[in-house]
């Protein structure tokens, strides 16, 4: 991997977990100091690389140089030694040991996804505590997704921090009944962070492919805890792994997306789809179906490449049950494309009518896809008004490419 | 009335904070996912209950005919919640019916002299009652002859309704 494209790599991948360790070695308090140290560290790292060269072993390079901004820090800040250090049970001022072993940093994480998806802060805020300090997201980033600015996601980013502070939220694991409230949340922001990373705005797919595979990894953190390896949560890992399965070939060599009825199915990764199978099936223990579990089974047909009414129908009748928990626009849409192959065009069409979601451009793209060979000239109308309002240059080629098969 | 009371699912309006694009359409009709996250519009919108009559109750169905009115309904009440309209519902079986009468007399079923029946419900939110009669044209049960379904407006709770 090249440097540049190194350093955002390991900033995905290692900000939250250093970030997670000195967040729990100082208590959540101190969140902006550990925050600062972390960046200090990747700082540092931008700086001297260029001129050194990249170290044999970037990520203990990282964790060495955090260790001793660590350290220098504390040992300099008089006021926050003050504050923090007796805060640190039994360890000395000179000696403070930082724990980068992969199970501290495995169970720093955890603890911290769960302290940040405390109850007391906004789910809004929760999600764009969960991007910052776990997903390293930046705060143009943070503002994208949720279509906001940097002004209101700071103002909330520093309102969550405080009442964390105010709370007196300990980086812990919740206590056995409280798992299930705040598992919802942290199951959320993790399906979140795979969105993000699935479909990207940007066309730098490394970088995207990368988020989504950290979202797995997180997920797989909850599933490696006994009191989180819980249904909702292998559900997820299962949706996650289906739709992963078929990274290698979503992208031609150009980067351009292939969809999926082009897609070659030998690329598709055996080895996920297995391992979605395993945690699908895991979820199915205990009764429940939340829409992870829906949305997972969807994901499994859709690892079937075959056509058969079986598929459809069973596809139609999942996306039914979802939208009656979960409605979602994208849910509303596909469920008639599902309606299609099922029963026909025309009924779908019928039903795409009533939909009415006139500010989404794949609500365009679906009626364009129905009217196609029933009504061409609608057909092209629709795709035309669907290229209008798309936003990204990649969805905007995707419809020109529909319009020309016409 | 069979059901009493109003049921709101709290758990839906969780989820419904964040209308997130989930990434399934890449599978399906391949376009990509809206990536940003919305907050939802809170609905002013009225709740308004599809009680299914039968007009006879004991009649029997084979199985695929179960089976297909299984999945019209299935349909039906997608295309419903498709449109974000669906608020709940349930099938109620008429094995095991009882009915309680005054004087504390129980009887089996709802089938004596009388062989009509309510054989389920949904509670759809909809703009005004012409709507949700609109989405009662749809209903199954109407397939059979004599069977209705009625539109009853939910009482709001707010001490005027």
């Amino acid at each position: 991997m090249k440097q540049q494209e190194l350093i955002p790599h390991l900033f995905r991948t290692e900000f939250r977990k250093i970030t997670a360790v000195l967040c729990k070695l100082f208590g959540i308090e101190h969140i902006e100091v550990a925050e600062d140290i972390v960046s200090e560290t990747f700082l540092t790292a931008v700086e001297t690389w260029p001129y050194k060269g990249i170290p044999e072993n970037p990520v203990a390079w990282l964790y060495a140089v955090a260790k001793n901004k660590t350290k220098n820090h504390i040992n300099r800040n008089r006021l926050f030694a003050d504050k923090v250090i007796p805060q640190i049970a039994q360890t000395g001022t000179d000696d403070v040991e930082i724990d980068l072993s992969e199970k501290n940093i495995a169970d720093s994480q955890l603890q911290m996804l769960f302290a940040i998806c405390h109850p007391s802060i906004s789910t809004e805020a929760q999600i764009c505590l969960a991007l910052r300090i776990l997903c390293g997201f930046g705060i143009d980033e943070i503002a994208d997704a949720f279509l906001s600015n940097k002004d209101t996601i700071n103002k909330r980013l520093f309102r969550a921090k405080e009442k964390l502070r105010n709370e007196k939220i300990a980086i812990e694991f919740p206590a056995e009944a409280e798992v299930n409230n705040r598992l919802e949340t942290v199951l959320l922001t993790l399906y979140l962070l795979y969105n993000e990373g699935y479909y990207s705005e940007s066309r730098d797919v490394v970088l995207r492919e990368e988020l989504c595979f950290e979202a797995i990894r997180l997920t797989g953190l909850l599933i490696d805890y006994d009191k989180t390896n819980l249904p909702d949560a292998n559900a997820l890992l299962a949706l996650m792994c289906f739709h992963a399965s078929r990274f290698p070939a979503r992208k031609d060599q150009n980067g351009e997306i292939v969809l999926y009825q082009q897609q070659d199915e030998n690329l598709w990764d055996q080895h996920l789809i297995g391992k979605g199978a395993y945690h699908l099936h895991q979820a199915s223990q205990g009764g429940r179906l939340s829409k992870y579990h829906l949305e997972a089974t969807i994901a499994w047909w859709h690892t079937q490449k075959a056509d058969t009414p079986e598929k459809w129908e069973s596809i139609l009748q999942l996306y039914n049950k979802l939208l009656q928990i979960a409605w979602s626009p994208i849910a509303a849409l596909n469920r008639t494309f599902a309606l299609a192959k099922a029963n026909g065009k025309p009924q779908a069409i019928v039903e795409a009518e009533k939909l009415q979601l006139n500010n989404n451009h794949y609500y365009f793209v679906l009626l364009g896809e129905l009217y196609t060979g029933i009504d061409n000239q609608r057909a092209k109308a629709n795709f035309e008004l669907a290229y209008t309002l798309a936003k990204t240059q990649t969805d905007k080629q995707t419809i020109q490419n529909r319009i020309v098969l016409l | 009335m069979i059901v009493y009371g109003r049921k709101t699912c709290t758990n839906q309006s969780q989820q419904n904070i964040f209308e997130r694009m989930c990434p399934i359409c890449y599978a399906t009709f391949d376009m990509g996912c809206i990536s940003n996250i919305n907050i939802l519009k809170l609905s002013k919108m009225e709740e308004y209950i599809l009680i299914f009559r039968h007009q006879d109750g004991s009649k029997v169905a084979s199985p695929e005919q179960i089976q297909a009115w299984m999945k019209q309904t299935m349909n039906w009440i997608g295309g419903i919640a498709a449109q974000n309209k669906f608020v709940s519902g349930t099938g109620l079986p008429f094995d095991d019916a009882k009915v309680v009468h005054h004087n504390n007399i129980v009887t089996n079923g709802p089938f004596g002299e009388i062989k009509e029946t309510i054989g389920g419900y949904i509670m759809v939110k909809a703009d005004s009652v012409d709507e949700a009669v609109e989405f009662a044209k749809g209903c199954p049960v109407l397939q059979g002859e004599g069977n209705t379904v009625e539109v009853r407006k939910i009482a709001k709770g707010d001490g005027i309704h």
